[in-house]
């Protein structure tokens, strides 16, 4: 598919664009749907309405930080505790973002601010990629981003009204993220300084993730591997350049 | 319709979600960045997904634990070698999902 024989009028027309965003989020949708089953029905076992289940997908939109959520909901935990959990939670994205802000130069505020919104690890995972090595531009992000949010939303708010009668694990889609992700580390190995720097971070990730419950150990052990591949790469031992 | 404290509540989790996620954005995409910076976002994303993958893969339960024999990391490695093979998102999420669901028949 090489887009250099489309002419430009048709490039970015809005069904080009849909379908260049749809064809890249269907892993991540796929991937949404147990989940968000899954977390549809726990919600609704901890006491909340599909209504109350819809509108906490359409304002929060993390699958980690609505699951814990829902569980000190059901435990009765106040308002505040909930809210600092979710932001620690989400910290990460922090990271996410910076890395994304590097391809959205020049964007109004308004179209960044609509883009921040659809922001999670797997929108982030996707798109980053795609802006790495596709011609990917705002509008055809921000369809993987939405359309992933849509396909949260509603099988969040169907799994609120009867999820358990769906079969689990139905032809393996319980590996359709963990399958994407994989594939998205392979793409990001562009040469042996990322190799390495991948290795440190998964080894500390999984050392700090048996010290530390939740989700800190993506933010702290991604934030010290970058640290210490920049380290490796200023010794001089990687061509700052190498690209394979 | 629905309860206060739960709208002040998601209202809440709304606010603290959204902040992490617009900050950099609005910070880092409209100034030069120093070079330094640029470097080392660029090793973010390898770093990000790295730390996301491999702890699902090798570790399990609550409270996690160690746990190498279980279908996930099995799975991951004929999975990974297919992404590197053919650097094909489509087809990877598609070939660990069968190997899964196989290996979920067979064990």
């Amino acid at each position: 598919m090489d887009s250099n024989y489309v002419p430009k009028e048709t490039k970015n027309s809005i069904v080009r664009v849909m379908d260049d965003g749809v064809k890249t989020a269907w892993p991540i949708c796929l991937g949404y749907v147990p989940i968000g089953l899954a977390f549809g029905v726990l919600a609704q076992k901890a006491g909340l309405r599909p209504s109350e289940i819809g509108f906490m997908s359409l304002l929060v939109f993390v699958g980690s930080a609505q699951f814990i959520a829902v569980s000190m909901v059901g435990s009765g935990a106040a308002i505040f505790p909930i809210i600092i959990t979710t932001l620690t939670i989400n910290l990460r994205h922090l990271l996410m973002s910076s890395s994304l802000a590097l391809h959205l130069h020049r964007l109004t505020w308004s179209w960044l601010a609509l883009f921040a919104y659809g922001i999670t690890d797997e929108s982030f995972a996707v798109n980053l990629t795609k802006f790495q090595n596709d011609q990917w531009d705002l509008q055809r992000a921000l369809v993987v981003n939405h359309a992933s949010n849509a396909t949260w939303i509603g099988s969040t708010i169907a799994g609120g009204y009867g999820g358990q009668l769906i079969p689990a694990g139905a032809l393996g889609i319980d590996y359709a993220l963990i399958a994407m992700f994989l594939c998205l580390v392979a793409l990001q190995l562009r040469g042996p300084l990322y190799v390495i720097t991948a290795i440190i971070a998964g080894a500390l990730a999984v050392i700090v993730s048996l010290i530390v419950p939740g989700n800190a150990h993506i933010i702290i052990a991604s934030a010290v591997a970058a640290t210490v591949g920049i380290g490796l790469r200023r010794s001089g031992g990687f061509s700052p350049n190498a690209r394979k | 319709m629905m309860r206060t404290d739960y709208v002040l509540l998601v209202l809440g989790m709304g606010v603290v979600t959204y902040i992490p996620r617009w900050l950099p954005l609005s910070f880092l995409s409209r100034r030069p960045l120093p070079q330094w910076l640029v470097e080392w976002l660029d090793l973010v994303p390898v770093t990000i997904l790295s730390a996301l993958v491999l702890p699902t893969l090798v570790t399990t339960g609550d409270p996690r634990h160690l746990q190498f024999l279980q279908p996930e990391l099995l799975v991951a490695v004929p999975t990974f070698l297919f992404a590197l093979k053919t650097r094909s998102l489509a087809g990877t999420v598609v070939v660990g999902m069968l190997i899964f669901w196989l290996a979920d028949q067979l064990l």
